[in-house]
């Protein structure tokens, strides 16, 4: 379960190259708005990091699960949802501080216990305590099985903090788009940075996920590794020398 | 701008950092294993 390596670097230079164009159009094409002045050209950044943490989050339940249920059950499983939640965690912590930045400007504050924030924020603390979890030593199985079922108890946060827009009354905005609803809508320019930002930062958080998870793969076999050599050195240890 | 500039700088410079840290762990790693265990 591994990308092939052409499959990485098209990732990569995609990320790059989108990465330059939703640059150029967030802070040069697009125009300010009458609501928020200069502030919206954060829209290219914060929505698609959010939702990107999410996705990561997301991808972490999904293998968690997998891990869990008996018939699906591999190694590789855990991996994944380590990596995964290791890169939701970047984009989660990218979500506080670009949202803090838009805050201050708009808001007139940089942090506020608003619910919307306040989800966010222990969505973050949640994952650093699961990434923290997969560091305590016990053998494959269990510390994959205790992760797997603390990575679904903190994905509980997910729905709460997505829809703490809806459900309280918050300072933070609701979401700037709505299929659903016609007169929610973005002007053209807008529409085409947040596109461009929402499909730079996707690359690049697949390129990461990818990466990220063969690190895994090899720390993996690391430990199994160096587990064999240090067995082996205790044994040698113990031999007695018969002198001939 | 400034603002603008810098949540633009952060989220740029804090994934390149991210990235260049993993592929640092990866390249240790692949050192630090034999060569049938790459």
């Amino acid at each position: 379960m591994t990308a092939p390596r052409w499959l990485t670097r098209a990732l990569g230079l995609g990320a790059l190259a989108f990465a330059a164009a939703a640059a150029i159009d967030g802070l040069w094409v697009m125009g300010p708005t009458a609501e928020q002045g200069d502030y919206s050209r954060l829209l290219v950044v914060h929505p698609p990091v959010a939702t990107l943490a999410y996705v990561g989050f997301g991808i972490t339940a999904i293998a968690s699960i997998l891990y869990l249920w008996p018939r699906t059950r591999r190694r590789e499983w855990d991996l994944l949802a380590g990596a995964s939640a290791e890169v939701g965690v970047v984009f989660c912590g990218l979500t506080l501080i670009t949202g803090s930045i838009w805050g201050r400007p708009v808001w007139g504050v940089w942090w506020t216990w608003d619910a919307r924030l306040t989800a966010e924020a222990l969505l973050f603390a949640l994952f650093l305590g699961y990434l923290a979890l997969r560091r305590v030593p016990a053998s494959d199985h269990v510390r994959a099985r205790r992760c797997a079922i603390a990575a679904l108890i903190a994905c509980l946060d997910i729905p709460i903090d997505h829809y703490a827009t809806s459900w309280w009354q918050t300072l933070h905005q609701g979401s700037s788009i709505d299929l659903l609803q016609p007169d929610k809508h973005l002007d053209t320019a807008h529409n085409v940075g947040l596109g461009l930002g929402f499909i730079a930062l996707g690359l690049a958080f697949a390129w990461l996920v990818v990466h990220r998870y063969r690190v895994e793969q090899l720390e993996a076999r690391y430990e199994h590794e160096a587990l064999s050599i240090a067995l082996e050195a205790r044994h040698a240890e113990g031999r007695v020398e018969v002198p001939a | 701008m400034s603002y603008v500039y810098a949540g633009y700088g952060i989220t740029f410079i804090v994934l390149v950092l991210y990235a260049l840290r993993v592929l640092a762990r990866g390249r240790a790693l692949r050192r630090a294993l034999p060569p049938d265990e790459r």
